[in-house]
């Protein structure tokens, strides 16, 4: 990051908690756990409680914080508004794990693909698994959510691998540049191919609609716990691909000269990508922009440290996804804006607002 | 200490072959330059030697066993490479840059330890980027920036070290404080030095050795008095020159001759 851009934080102080107004987190010397990164990522934590309980409060029948306590810890049958909260909990927890799992594999990505553009959404990736639930749905009648799993993991590593094989083409490899443009133009090719099957099949189209635009309305525990363990064992995966991603981060040449397997690493954190892609779409549908803005905003408090970017994306991502859930429960009532939509609407302009200021939000 | 060897070595980019049963060795504890023309494969053979490009026939051996049998973490304690244009994520400060030097001696769950922070230290220290360690590399010159890219090969306290090309858009100062930087690092801690260098007059300045390359292959090595003459560089350049005794340290120091300037007093010249 650069001075200006510390700078403009100082001047302005930022709306939100997790926002830095000061330079320390991100010049501090930063190779030991601990210090102020340490501390924002507990904010960050606080932050995401905070949101889960307003998500079990907020909705067509607002409740006060002290109900939902009294609803999760001392559950009472007999009591409507008990019942209200539990029935929100469910698409609260698939919040938390969608949003996780989005945040997770768009830092990932972007430090595999070495490309501040690099995302589930515009590598292609969310796209593939679309096309392939659309496909399940179609030729094989598939209906249920924790079909769609399966599908949808196949169809992610599908275009994951495609994309990579494309952009490896010549002599230099999967450099950024044909990653972008590989995924950006296989995107548009699965997502046409998406839209002939439904534009020829009126039933495919109803029972994908809602799926589509990406929502965590209407989903059930059943659904949850079918994603859960493709969920838990891609988080760990990148999670622990932190020291990698840094490596990786300074170019192949160095980073095999530090005596990094980069073939391998590549392979080992995509392995972990399509894992997170796969189970968050099809638990919530291809949700836009979470896995995109949110490691973004995440560089400007942790520096260009994957081992700090991957927590921080992991809490803040969820966070981003809640809030737009609650927003889209209220701004339309009676009805409701699907997340999906409510993400893109919400981190358009937050991107727009970061890239403009300053250089600090690349690599 | 170690011996980087290569043996009949063929390295290729897809079917083009452009390094054919090249034979060299890196003698240990000296600094050696690899000189050519462009595209003669220089940088090819330092990729091959530093085991960027895997060899289609030949071998390359580090203290006699092959690079590519041993592990990579292993090798990398031994054997560093700067490559040309590296490019440092945005954002990074020099301490955290040259921290990522120590790499290959951090298992995976073991973190950072004290003989990282002192080989960091020792690393800011020797290239005299101590001052800039909390600067952001994007700020810094292209002289700093060279400076604090070798600090991180530094770091990485390796007994081998090989360089492509590390003066590359460097002004003639700064081509200088990298040279005498690496000429440094030679003389006190014995690293072994190769470098891919394009100016020959610096080359024959700073080399011991001296691996004159041409199409692929090489076509003289010796000390630089010995090889840099006016027929290696005829041969190996296709450009006449006079080459005179470097007044400032003795080495040959080449005076290129084109087409619009003929020595006009050639006896004096030559004297």
């Amino acid at each position: 990051m650069t001075d200006s851009t510390t700078t403009a934080a100082r001047q302005e102080p930022a709306p939100g908690t997790f926002v830095p107004g000061t330079g320390p987190a991100v010049h501090a010397p930063g190779r030991t756990f601990g210090g102020p990164r340490a501390a924002w990522l507990l904010a960050a934590v606080v932050v995401l409680a905070l949101l889960a309980g307003a998500s079990l409060a907020i909705g067509a029948r607002g409740l006060p914080l002290a109900t939902v306590w009294q609803a999760l810890t001392a559950f009472d049958p007999a009591n409507g508004d008990h019942a209200v909260v539990h029935a929100r909990i469910p698409r609260t927890v698939l919040g938390l794990l969608a949003g996780g799992a989005l945040g997770l594999a768009g830092a990932a990505m972007q430090g595999v693909a070495r490309n501040p553009l690099a995302d589930p959404g515009i590598l292609g990736v969310n796209a593939g698994a679309a096309l392939a639930v659309v496909t399940g749905i179609y030729v094989f009648g598939v209906g249920s959510l924790s079909g769609y799993i399966w599908f949808a993991f196949v169809g992610a590593a599908a275009a994951a691998v495609v994309v990579y094989l494309i952009a490896s083409l010549g002599r230099d490899g999967a450099t950024p540049v044909k990653l972008a443009l590989a995924g950006a133009a296989l995107n548009a090719g699965l997502y046409s191919l998406m839209n002939v099957i439904l534009v020829s099949s009126q039933d495919t189209l109803d029972r994908f609609r809602f799926w589509q635009v990406g929502g965590i309305a209407g989903r059930d525990w059943s659904v949850v716990l079918s994603g859960l363990p493709f969920l838990a064992a891609g988080a760990l995966i990148v999670l622990l691909t932190g020291r990698i991603l840094n490596s990786l981060a300074l170019g192949d040449d160095i980073a095999r000269g530090l005596g990094q397997r980069v073939g391998l690493a590549r392979a080992v954190t995509a392995l972990g990508i399509v894992l997170l892609c796969g189970s968050a779409t099809a638990l919530a549908g291809p949700v836009a922009f979470v896995g995109l803005v949110i490691p973004h905003a995440v560089r400007f408090l942790t520096g260009p440290d994957y081992r700090w970017i991957l927590p921080f994306s992991l809490v803040l991502a969820p966070a981003l996804l809640l809030g737009a859930d609650i927003i889209g429960r209220v701004v339309l009532l009676p009805g409701e804006v699907p997340a999906g939509i409510m993400t893109a609407l919400v981190g358009a302009p937050v991107f727009v607002w970061l890239i403009r200021r300053g250089k600090g939000a690349g690599l | 200490m170690a011996v980087l060897n290569a043996k009949d070595l063929t390295l290729k980019y897809d079917q083009r072959c452009v390094v054919d049963g090249l034979s060299a060795e890196i003698p240990e504890g000296k600094v050696t330059m690899i000189v050519g023309a462009n595209a003669c494969g220089k940088s090819t053979l330092l990729r091959g030697l530093s085991r960027l490009l895997k060899p289609a026939a030949g071998a390359v051996t580090l203290d006699g066993k092959d690079i590519h049998s041993l592990p990579a973490r292993e090798l990398a304690r031994t054997l560093g490479l700067l490559p040309q244009h590296p490019s440092a994520p945005d954002g990074i400060t020099v301490r955290d840059l040259v921290g990522r030097g120590r790499y290959p001696h951090q298992g995976f769950f073991r973190s950072w330890s004290e003989r990282d922070e002192t080989a960091v230290q020792r690393a800011l220290e020797a290239t005299e980027t101590l001052a800039l360690a909390e600067r952001n590399v994007d700020e810094l010159s292209g002289g700093q920036r060279q400076r604090v890219w070798i600090a991180m090969a530094l770091a990485q306290e390796t007994d081998v070290l090989l360089l492509d090309e590390p003066t590359t858009y460097l002004d003639l100062a700064h081509q200088v404080e990298v040279l005498d930087l690496v000429t440094d690092l030679n003389r006190q801690r014995g690293t072994t030095v190769a470098i891919v260098l394009h100016d020959l007059n610096l080359a024959a300045r700073y080399a011991d050795t001296v691996i004159a390359m041409k199409d692929g292959a090489v076509v003289a090595v010796g000390s630089p008095l010995e090889v840099v003459t006016e027929g290696l560089v005829r041969s190996v350049f296709g450009l006449e020159s006079r080459v005179i005794p470097d007044p400032v340290s003795g080495t040959p120091l080449i005076i290129p001759i084109g087409r619009h300037h003929v020595p006009a007093n050639e006896l004096e010249l030559v004297s």
